[in-house]
């Protein structure tokens, strides 16, 4: 399966190789270069690219590749998916995932690799186990470990990976038992030019934290659930339950972890919370253009729009922008050409807008396309598809756990067309 | 990426990128402005008894490695600290070793007796990590321990140990592949294995070692089946793809009455339509009403397991239950992936990338199915490019009249896009809808011609040859945009697109009569400085016009012609040549003239848009091949369904019969690969078990040379046809002498050969004589027995490699013994004897040896193997011979060069025999019992030499005695059978004493077996050599147990 990894950094540096297997040379990785040199920009790089021996499965996050050696047929998402989960062990972990950071803990890093994959193979990718197994870096552990000479390997045996809950490590204990959960919802949506809406979906998650002595069994159950139409479940989710009772029964990992995802039905229509009115105009003579974008509430169920940001992607043409605004910041990139506006909170009395000329290069004709507005935000206390949760149960310990749910709709791809 | 290499020059180049920042970096310190004197540093951290300067050592070695820099020559310092009590060190050594282990492999050898230890630790725990890393050290010379480490493992209490012999599998099998008969045997085992833990491990295995054995699967398939929720996510996936293989050879194809609309795409895709619409309710029992078909329960099983999987977070799962349902369900269930699908697409652009090539290929056999979210594929602004083409891919194939016209609107605002890569393959994706959907051929049509006049060329030039395309299917009514285009070739630099244009002209030459001289007018203007693809369109079109307007066009056509007579490319001046000689007519000009304008002009189908992922579902979905389109190296090809369902009964448990049948037919494999096995062991159904004395009274009765042509004259064939029937001559019967091999002859009178050897000094020329001449017929079975002896190593420095060839056995024969000597080790000579060469195998030559535990006075660090040679053949085998002797390192061959016209060769850890007409590939391994000679000692010197040996050098066993296993004398001759040694006296009556020495190094090997009250009992060896020691209570106790 998986041969070796090789983190690659923006500027084209290995600085970290790991192999599973027999060491393959660094210099395979020239292939990578080479298709990296062709994409041109790096989200363009093909995720699978064949060699005369091998083959690189990489992916991009962090402004950093990883890439995975393999040398024979393998499920690609399986690899892509592991490189996935290797980064978010390494966020679990140092709370960034960084050159940086995973250059002073290369260590650490190093002893979590080893752990995740046997002879390429994944062994242990749960968090859980991963943190019992090598105890995550911290400011006060790392002040212990130089003076007391103590390492970050935890000395007790990871005895959750024989249990039958394999992602919850065993003897756990909180002075305060806590479980919160946050239902995130995530707008989907293309607006054309007058406003009416191409297509608009509705992702949500719930994320939890967990903080509960012992082993408890949790039962979380909606008010709506028929609203759920697809949904995809963390392992701890006893699925027969949810077939037939609509209920969420597990016993969860200890700390953050994803509970669930799902998808609002296409049937229902989603509302959009804000509108934008632009007005972009270039004009084929002068190497001036005008641009103006107003944004404002539209379905918000009376809640506060905060947190708006709007960014767009402007034509070649452009080469500088003067604008002002009404509210927040903005930048405009020459290089680059993205326009960004911090807008934070919209006032429904006072809309925000952002008004000013573009320059363009002389000589050349007015761009074929008017820039895309990217469109960030979001609301507090509020599922926009109306999800909720009726209620959370505990059985199996004793104490009484405090609860907390917290609502949040935010911008997923939110794009206008203009 | 333009910034690197400025970047490392200002750094000073040389050294390899990115060190730089690591001299920031406060846990690995100064280190890597290093140079080698740096290392002593780390080696007196290594050496010292601080924890934490070892500690600090270690990281600072990871970081290294993890650098890519080379840390090898800190092998023998680390390697010490093996058995370090300090967890984490212990673990960042693991790392190491695992890293260098294969490149120093002779040191590597030091720790695996910690692990060894660790194998038989209490806590499941050590022991499974224990076995992670003794079998991820690639050391070839370990296999034999690492197998026995897997065997046992395999059958641990502890379902973790087992999951780890599980990952074993593959590592050991990718370091000795002929190990697979035996790992196929730890594979059936494990598969029967009924925990989640291991499940997902073995199948791995499986897939890695043995995919061809879907006949493992059967029993284990119901079980299978029903733990694969309860699988961690990484099993489930690799489960569900080797299940889809095996369906897809056990059952029938739920969709066989389908099959017949399936070769006509257009009607399955309605008719998958109709069924896609009710697949919320797709219910087995009105499929059966239909059909006479009926789903096995077996593969409902299959898919009613996997669907809620489609549930998991892990792309890889959901993407294998897709493939599942793709490749096995009936066309109406089908339908549940396409919204897990989807879901996936709101996931990272890699995962996108690889689903939506899965649903690329899929949305051509089954358009229907992501019909309801088409929106869901529109594209973003946002989306990398790579992305945006695979999303226009499947919208192109989802399109159908009803919803083409959504598509084309929301092409449209594609085509306007930045991205002009985008923008190309939007007007290829426009093509394509406007050929499969006729209705909206001329709006698509009239859309590219207004790209014409796009300001960007590459737009421009992909509208051309686009509306090329398009025109073919209806030329006559659009000479306006051939018109339109004629006039583009003045701006137009894309090759392509000039060609295109060019050929479509010259094709409509007819309809354009102005025009086209007057392009041939400017192209032949041009023509030198045009690209290949252009200059042959513009010969094709000065053919064309000379052909239907030569009045205009003469003269141009042969100056284009002449021009290109002189062109650099062979194939411009071949056309050049082979147009001439076609069109212009001379009185050679043969009779293809009167043709060349039926040739030139005839009527061409349009060309047929297609997906560049049609047919790539012969590739098994999700499947790195799928995604490569082309086979990657281990892809199992996704079997056809069978015409006729293979037995389903096979699935059914009833266990007892079952492991019954198979154990008896992998003892029966077992047989033919002796692993430290004793004869006893190994005895096939059909042996017999004479011969050891026998060959011993053979060898002495040596100087026979004659009693062959006594022995037998029943139909004597003549030498040289003996030697072709050799060949052919095959018996069914097992080993051993190949004395019982002719039925009706007695041994004695059965021609039986001497080679006769004479010792010679050194032993080093030896020579032998086969002098006989098998005449004899049914007898056959020249034997000769003769001795090699067993180099070991010499030299004391390498004191670590003579645990290697304990540990891999390829001893190299050296010289023989005069026939008396064997006299003088009377009773443990003839133990056993060990195959060499089956004589099946050997098509009639068979070769066993057995080592009869007499010094070997020409070296006495040699140990002596007997080896016999049996022809069991009527025919004479000639020129046996040893060729190619490559010997492990540090050992020795005492060369022998002819045996008669027998002959010996060894490879690398095999032996090779070669007779006139084959060659064999054979390996002796020698029991470490057999690599000691007997000591007598005191038992004063024995306490004093034991206490010498203790702590690591100490190995001590817990057993049982069997019954017949108690007396004083069983227990002796068995420990003397197992080993070399020798008795120690002893004053306690339960306890008995061994001594013996290692040939090689002369270091001793003390063995102590203490009888406790009731049966048990405890043995210890002592000696400095850890490995040998660890395998020879191995072995003792093996035969003690018997």
């Amino acid at each position: 399966m998986i041969h070796s990894l090789f983190l690659i950094n923006s500027s084209g540096d290995i600085f970290l190789e790991k192999h599973w297997k027999s060491v393959v040379s660094r210099s395979v990785c020239d292939y990578f270069f080479e298709a990296q040199e062709r994409a041109t920009e790096a989200e363009n790089v093909p995720p699978v690219i064949p060699t005369p021996h091998h083959y690189l499965l990489n992916v991009y996050r962090h402004k950093i590749f990883f890439v995975a050696v393999i040398q024979t047929e393998v499920p690609p998402l399986f690899v892509i998916e592991f490189l996935h989960r290797v980064v978010d062990t390494f966020q679990d972990y140092f709370g960034v995932c960084s050159e940086v950071v995973i250059k002073d803990n290369v260590v650490v890093v190093y002893e979590v690799l080893e752990e995740m994959l046997d002879n390429g193979f994944p062994l242990a990718t749960e968090s859980n186990i991963l943190k019992e197994l090598i105890k995550p870096p911290t400011i006060l552990r790392t002040v212990v470990n130089t003076i007391t000479g103590s390492t970050n390997v935890g000395d007790q045996l990871p005895t959750g990976q024989l249990s039958v809950v394999p992602w919850r490590r065993t003897g756990v204990k909180y002075t305060n038992n806590e479980a919160y959960f946050d239902v995130i919802e995530e707008i989907d949506a293309i607006i054309d030019k007058s406003g009416s809406t191409i297509t608009a979906e509705i992702q949500g998650v719930i994320d939890a934290c967990v903080k509960l002595t012992g082993m408890p069994d949790l039962t979380l159950s909606f008010m709506n659930p028929r609203l759920l139409d697809d949904v995809s479940f963390h392992p701890c989710v006893r699925f027969k339950r949810w077939e037939s009772e609509r209920i969420l029964s597990f016993i969860p990992p200890d700390g953050n972890f994803r509970l669930l995802s799902y998808h609002v039905s296409a049937q229902n229509l989603v509302a959009i919370p804000v509108y934008v009115k632009q007005n972009i105009s270039f004009r084929d003579s002068s190497s001036l253009g005008r641009f103006e974008i107003t944004v404002g509430p539209k379905q918000t169920m009376g809640k506060t729009v905060e947190g708006v940001m709007v960014t767009s992607q402007m034509p070649k043409g452009v080469l500088n922008m003067s604008l002002t605004p009404s509210q927040g910041m903005h930048t405009f990139d020459p290089v680059t050409k993205l326009l960004s506006w911090d807008v934070g909170k919209i006032n429904p009395q006072k809309l925000p807008n952002l008004k000013g000329t573009m320059s363009l290069q002389a000589g050349t004709s007015k761009p074929d396309e008017n820039p895309t507005i990217n469109l960030q935000f979001k609301i507090q206390q509020l599922a926009i598809s109306g999800l909720k949760v009726n209620r959370l149960d505990m059985y199996g310990e004793k104490y009484k756990p405090f609860k907390g749910i917290k609502y949040m709709t935010k911008a997923g791809k939110f794009q206008v067309r203009t | 990426m333009s910034a690197s290499p400025a970047y490392s020059e200002e750094k000073g180049g040389s050294s390899s990128l990115g060190e730089p920042e690591y001299g920031h970096d406060p846990a690995s310190g100064g280190i890597f402005s290093s140079d080698y004197k740096r290392h002593d540093d780390l080696k007196e951290m290594l050496d010292s008894n601080k924890d934490s300067l070892k500690l600090e050592a270690m990281k600072r070695i990871v970081a290294m490695i993890a650098r890519g820099k080379n840390a090898s020559d800190l092998f023998p310092a680390v390697v010490k600290n093996v058995a370090c009590k300090n967890i984490e060190v212990k673990k960042l050594v693991y790392v190491y070793l695992v890293r260098y282990a294969e490149e120093q492999q002779d040191l590597a050898l030091l720790s695996i007796s910690t692990f060894q230890r660790g194998l038989k630790d209490p806590n499941q725990l050590i022991r499974a990590s224990a076995l992670r890393v003794l079998s991820s050290i690639r050391v070839p010379i370990i296999v034999p321990i690492m197998m026995l480490a897997i065997k046992e493992a395999a059958s641990d209490m502890s379902p973790y140990v087992r999951k780890t012999a599980a990952h074993a599998i593959p590592k050991l099998y990718s370091l000795d592949s002929d190990q697979k008969d035996q790992l196929i045997e730890v594979i059936e085992k494990l598969l029967a294995d009924k925990t989640t833990l291991v499940a997902g491990s073995v199948v791995m295995a499986f897939e890695e070692v043995c995919p061809e054995r879907i006949d493992l699967i059967h029993k284990n398939y119901r079980k299978l089946c029903n733990l694969l929720i309860d699988v961690e996510e990484w099993g489930q996936v690799v489960i569900i793809n080797m299940l889809t293989r095996y369906a897809r050879t056990q059952f029938l194809s739920p969709n066989q009455n389908e099959s017949l609309l399936e070769e006509n795409p257009e009607k399955a895709f309605y008719g998958s339509d109709e069924e896609d619409s009710k697949d919320d309710k797709p219910d087995a029992a009105s499929l059966v009403k239909r059909k006479p078909y009926v789903m096995d329960p077996d593969h409902r099983l299959l898919l009613r397991n996997t669907k809620p999987l489609l549930q998991s977070r892990n792309a890889a799962v959901v993407m294998a239950v897709a493939q599942l349902y793709f490749h096995l369900a009936p066309k109406a269930e089908v339908g549940v992936i396409a919204k897990a699908l989807v879901r996936l697409l709101r996931s990272h652009s890699e995962v996108q990338w690889v689903v939506l090539q899965n649903v690329a290929t899929m949305s051509i056999k089954r358009r229907g199915m992501f019909e309801p979210y088409l929106k869901s594929f529109y594209i973003r602004s946002t989306d990398p490019t790579q992305i945006k083409i695979l999303k226009l891919e499947v919208l192109t194939n989802l399109a159908n009249e009803t919803n083409i016209s959504t598509i084309l609107r929301e092409f449209q605002t594609y085509i306007r896009s930045m991205d002009k890569d985008f923008v190309a393959a939007t007007i290829q994706a426009i093509g394509r809808c406007a050929t499969n959907i006729g209705k909206v051929r001329d709006t698509c049509l009239n859309g590219l011609v207004q790209l014409l006049s796009n300001r960007d060329e590459l737009v421009v030039a992909e509208s051309v040859v686009v509306i090329k395309k398009l025109l073919q299917m209806q030329p006559s009514q659009h000479s306006e945009i051939i018109k339109h285009m004629a006039k583009l070739t003045d701006n137009i630099q894309v090759p392509m697109a000039r060609a295109s244009i060019l050929w479509l002209i010259g094709e409509y030459c007819e309809h354009v009569p102005k025009i086209a001289p007057d392009v041939l007018r400017k192209m032949s203007k041009s023509f030198t400085g045009e690209e290949d693809i252009v200059k042959l369109q513009v010969i094709n079109l000065a053919a064309k016009l000379y052909l239907t307007n030569s009045k205009q066009s003469k003269l141009l056509t042969q100056y284009v012609l002449n021009l290109a007579k002189y062109d650099q490319n062979y194939d411009i001046r071949d056309r050049a040549r082979f147009i001439r000689q076609l069109i212009v007519p001379t009185e050679k000009s043969g009779a293809l003239n009167k043709y060349a304008k039926k040739l030139f002009l005839a009527q061409k189908p349009a060309p047929i848009l297609e997906s560049s992922f049609k047919d790539r579902d012969h590739f098994q979905l999700g499947s790195l091949s799928h995604l490569l389109n082309a086979k990657a190296v281990g892809y199992q090809e996704l079997p056809d369904w069978p015409d006729e369902a293979p037995d389903p009964s096979v699935r059914n448990v009833e266990v007892p019969e079952w492991t019954k049948c198979t154990s008896r037919e992998k003892r029966k494999e077992k047989v033919e690969k002796p692993f430290y096995s004793d004869s006893e062991g190994e005895s096939g159904p059909t042996e017999s078990a004479d011969s050891d004395p026998e060959s011993v009274s053979e060898s002495e009765s040596e100087s026979s040379s004659s009693s062959s042509e006594s022995g037998s004259d029943s139909g004597s064939r003549g030498e040289e046809s003996g030697d072709q029937s050799e060949e052919e001559e095959e018996e069914k019967k097992k080993k051993k002498k190949g004395k019982e091999g002719p039925r009706k002859v007695c041994p004695e009178s059965a021609g039986r050969y001497h080679r006769h050897w004479r010792g010679e000094g050194a032993g080093s020329a030896t020579s032998w004589e086969l002098r006989n001449t098998s005449r004899d017929m049914g007898g056959l079975q020249p034997i000769s027995p003769c001795l090699f002896l067993i180099d070991s190593f010499t030299s004391p420095a390498l004191e670590r490699r003579d645990q290697l060839i304990t540990s891999q056995p390829q001893h190299v024969p050296t010289a023989f013994l005069p026939p008396s000597a064997q006299m003088l080790s009377p009773v443990f000579s003839t133990m056993k004897t060990y195959e060499l060469l089956h004589r099946m195998a050997g098509e009639g030559l068979s070769v066993e040896y057995y080592f009869n535990r007499q010094p070997f006075p020409p070296d006495p660090h040699m140990v002596a193997v007997q080896i016999q040679f049996s022809n069991n053949t009527e025919s004479e085998v000639k020129n046996l011979r040893v060729s190619e002797p490559k010997l492990v390192s540090g050992m020795r061959i005492q060369e022998f060069q002819e045996i008669g016209k027998a002959g010996l060769g060894w490879n690398d850890g095999a032996l090779k025999v070669s007779t006139h007409s084959r060659q064999f590939y054979v390996s002796i391994q020698p029991p470490v019992g057999e690599l000691m000679a007997p000591v007598f000692m005191s038992e004063n010197e024995f306490k004093k030499e034991q206490s010498k040996l203790t702590g690591m050098s100490e190995i001590t066993e817990k057993l049982t005695l069997l019954d017949k296993c108690q007396s004083d004398h069983t227990i002796v001759q068995r420990v003397t059978a197992a080993a070399n040694v020798s008795r120690v006296p002893c004053g306690a009556d339960n306890e008995y004493r061994f001594a013996a020495k290692t040939v090689t190094s002369g270091s001793l090997i003390l063995i102590t077996l203490e009888q406790k009250e009731a049966a048990r009992a405890h043995l210890t060896v002592n000696s400095e050599k850890m490995v040998i020691g660890t395998m020879l209570v191995q072995d003792i106790s093996q035969a003690l147990a018997q």
